[in-house]
């Protein structure tokens, strides 16, 4: 029966050719504007390291002016910490691993005369960065914590890096020169671009993983810039690199990695100890409030998911209620050009479930040719969206198969839907009227 | 046919029309509602267009067209910033083709740069007023292309040098016009000369001069216009020079000056040389990008929801074949079987523009609270309306003609 239906389908698909093709690019148009947007979504707002997302923590205390929230919202927190802070958590080891960590770039001089130098981008951390976030490595290993402690000119290469200094060979042991000074490779790490890019998002929240890899303690060491968002509430204490580093000035992040709510239950009682003792000190003038945040949880209060991006996808949601209102009105138009031949089936014993089914069939047939031609909207959308923002949505626009999926059974259940009632309307009619205006 | 019809008065038949509507309930409910959820994108659309857009046209104040800027980053161990930056300034200055040079910690419009808090009271328990900070030397305003208003420019003598960690800031600054009607919003800008202003709280800098417009590197920033002049020059490792050339000129000069700065200093790295063109068609491009997505689709919900009538409307003019023959037999002209799809068509869409209106405002409301967008002026409310009327119209004049062409023969050939 089935087999019949579809055959009876694609024959009435068939008959009102140009009604058929306005229903189909009506719901591919909306499928394809509606899986545009949601795929952005879905990945803006992707878990970037699923298997762990929730044992790692974003810290924030309240360092911030007394007399002034950090910003206009009274409950907001500082959302980095002092270069001080960050360093002396992560020294304090509380948690099972930790990592104060900030950016800096420096010009690299590959070896060789005719090499040209060039400008690349650097990721401060300590060594327990790399085991905390899965970091994958082609060659080597992390640094050692005793290179975090004494402050080693040790050095890890991105993948692109390692090939454009050194070919793409295994570069452990050998030196580069970054900034003026020499460093030691001691690894080099796969592709790694976590979407967003969870431990820095202040930095911007789809950047590129940094190119270098170098020890936290060597900003201090060797006065590395701060490229990073940086922001003060009061100047630092004095002139020179040394006072800005120990200033009220926030530019460091700090993750740790707290593998149950009992681990983060002790930490929270260590971070409000310390501020405590800070408060002794003179520092900390704000009332006591510290916060330790997983990655999804950040990610929602750092507002990762571009406004413009949540906007577009409402649209089209709606965009695609105009298309579904559309088909509806021409399956309606449709069934009722129908209703003779309903009636002389009825007429001839076809019971009001074999109708329905039938109906049901085509919409669904015209559901997913829609489906099917939406997604080549959607991909034709995510290439428009590509050229229109630039690299930095590369990531951000790609179909995956679950998206693919998610756009055929979005399409046949609206197109369904769609079909219902015209579909009711034409199964009830009575076929006696039908018949005498034969 | 209840009505006779006569040549001299019009008969507008708007009872027949709402009578066989109620019949077909549905179906006009649909195209309503369509018309109406197409309204509310639309004009929800256009303004958001027209706001991003009058964004975009916001003076810079800059010479946008002749303008650019470029780093140049030290890398050796010897690298002398403060003489480079004069050597370097000296011959770009002298370069041919070029109005002014100098270096500037960082570029309008550009998204990156610093910012301070001034105050017109020392201390820390009274209010700031945040801005942007750009250093320059005594050609700043030239460079920049902004013009003195009220005071005067640095001197030669008042440009400082700035190191890595410094606190301490210079004691004379100029503000823009905006900056300083913030500050001290009770008096004309011009009295703002001679002023103190408090920098880190408690420092104080005179102000010398108030220059007319500026724009600050942060574009979605809500006090774009805020910025502050300070007379310095900065010893660091990457200094950034900002340069305008003489009109049309701008792309041969920057080649020259890639050239020249990299040969003159083997020591050093020239990189990021950007126009500010480009500059500001980056900030912006979330707004660009808005803007033809936006258009896009409201195009292409014009077409499907017009196209929707017209398969609407075709498919009641051949159910209403006979119908519409027998009242062409009957004596009814062309044009009134015209009129009656039009009419009916405009009862339908007054019905889902009047609902369309009611929707744009729930969805501004919507935007407004979320989005934090403005809200909509009322004016695009009418204008929705009627565009929406006007493509209704159009859409089933093709269908209503065809109707009117249905021979009255065909009332007795069918039966």
């Amino acid at each position: 029966m089935f087999g019949y239906y579809i055959k009876l389908a694609i024959k009435s698909v068939k008959r009102n050719p140009i009604l058929s093709l306005l229903m189909i690019t009506a719901i591919a148009l909306g499928i394809g504007a509606s899986m545009t947007t949601i795929t952005v979504n879905y990945l803006m707002s992707a878990d970037p390291i699923p298997h762990k997302s929730h044992q790692l923590f974003h810290i924030q205390v309240d360092s911030w002016d007394p007399n002034n929230a950090f910003n206009d919202d009274d409950e907001a927190l500082p959302n980095q910490l002092t270069w001080t802070d960050a360093t002396n958590f992560t020294l304090a080891k509380k948690a099972l691993r930790q990592s104060a960590m900030g950016r800096s770039g420096g010009i690299i001089e590959p070896p060789g005369d005719d090499a040209k130098p060039f400008e690349a981008s650097i990721r401060l951390a300590y060594t327990d960065f790399f085991g905390m976030f899965d970091v994958p490595f082609i060659f080597g290993n992390p640094w050692d914590s005793r290179s975090d402690t004494n402050r080693e000119q040790v050095i890890i290469l991105s993948k692109r890096t390692n090939e454009s200094v050194f070919g793409g060979e295994n570069s452990v042991g050998k030196t580069i020169v970054v900034a003026g000074r020499s460093f030691q490779v001691v690894g080099v790490i796969d592709d790694w671009q976590p979407i967003p890019k969870f431990y820095d998002v202040n930095n911007g929240a789809f950047n590129e993983t940094e190119e270098l890899f170098m020890p936290f303690t060597l900003k201090e060491e060797l006065e590395l810039p701060n490229w990073g968002n940086n922001n003060c509430w009061k100047s630092p204490d004095g002139e020179g690199y040394k006072a800005f580093l120990q200033s009220e000035c926030i530019n460091t992040q700090m993750w740790v990695e707290l593998p149950n709510a009992t681990a983060k239950a002790e930490y929270m009682d260590y971070l409000n100890n310390y501020v405590m003792e800070q408060k002794e000190l003179g520092r900390f003038p704000r009332p006591l409030k510290n916060r330790l945040s997983n990655v999804m949880q950040w990610m929602e209060r750092q507002e990762v998911v571009e406004e413009d991006a949540k906007m577009m996808m409402w649209l089209s949601f709606m965009f695609l209620l105009v298309c579904l209102l559309n088909t509806i009105g021409l399956l309606l138009a449709k069934f009722t050009g129908k209703s003779a031949e309903i009636g002389l089936r009825l007429a001839l014993g076809a019971s009001k479930s074999d109708l329905f089914k039938q109906h049901l069939v085509e919409t669904a047939m015209i559901g997913l040719l829609g489906g099917f031609a939406g997604l080549g909207f959607a991909v034709l959308g995510l290439l428009g969206i590509k050229s229109l923002y630039g690299d930095f949505v590369d990531d951000l626009a790609t179909l995956d198969i679950s998206m693919i999926l998610v756009a055929l059974s979005i399409a046949l259940v609206s197109s369904i839907a769609a079909g219902l009632y015209p579909t009711w309307r034409a199964c009830n009619i009575a076929p006696a009227s039908q018949l005498k205006s034969q | 046919m209840s009505n006779t019809h006569t040549s001299t008065s019009i008969n507008w038949e708007i009872g027949p029309i709402f009578r066989a509507m109620l019949r077909n309930k549905v179906g006009a409910i649909l195209i309503a509602l369509q018309i109406a959820v197409t309204m509310t994108i639309i004009v929800n659309s256009v303004y958001i267009i027209v706001e991003r857009s009058k964004e975009m046209q916001r003076d810079s104040g800059i010479d946008n067209e002749n303008s650019f800027y470029l780093t140049s980053v030290g890398f050796t161990e010897n690298f002398n910033t403060p003489v480079t930056v004069e050597e370097d300034l000296n011959a770009l200055r002298a370069l041919p083709g070029i109005v002014d040079a100098i270096q500037i910690n960082a570029v309008p419009n550009s998204d990156s740069g610093w910012s301070m808090g001034l105050k017109t009271q020392p201390g820390v328990e009274h209010d700031g007023v945040g801005t942007a900070v750009y250093m320059v030397d005594e050609h700043g305003l030239n460079a920049l292309d902004v013009e003195i208003i009220a005071g005067e420019n640095f001197a030669q003598t008042d440009i400082g040098m700035r190191v890595v960690g410094q606190v301490k800031w210079p004691d004379k600054t100029i503000l823009t016009k905006a900056m300083a009607e913030n500050l001290f919003p009770d008096i004309p800008y011009g009295s703002v000369v001679g002023k103190t202003v408090y920098i880190n709280d408690t420092e104080p800098m005179i102000v010398v001069g108030i220059i007319d417009k500026l724009q600050a590197p942060w574009v979605g920033w809500n006090n774009l216009e805020n910025v502050m002049l300070s007379p310095e020059r900065m010893d660091y490792k990457g200094s950034r020079y900002f340069i305008r050339t003489e009109p049309g000129q701008r792309d041969s000069v920057m080649k020259q000056v890639e050239e020249l700065l990299a040969n003159s200093n083997k020591g050093r790295l020239i990189q990021n040389m950007r126009s500010i063109e480009e500059t500001r068609e980056r900030s912006y491009r979330g707004h660009t990008a808005m803007i033809k997505i936006l258009t896009t689709v409201m195009i292409i919900l014009t077409i499907v929801t017009a196209l929707g009538i017209v398969g609407l409307a075709s498919f009641s003019v051949n159910q209403r074949k006979k119908q519409i023959g027998t009242r062409r037999a009957l004596g009814a002209s062309q044009s009134a079987i015209v009129r009656y799809f039009m009419l009916e068509n405009f009862l339908i869409s007054s019905i889902g523009v009047i609902l369309g209106a009611a929707l744009t405002i729930g969805l501004n409301i919507i935007l407004v609270n979320t989005f934090g967008l403005d809200r909509i002026d009322w004016f695009y409310i009418p204008i929705g309306m009627l565009v929406l009327w006007i493509v209704g119209q159009g859409a089933v004049f093709g269908p209503a003609r065809k109707a009117a062409n249905i021979p009255p023969a065909l009332a007795t050939r069918t039966v």
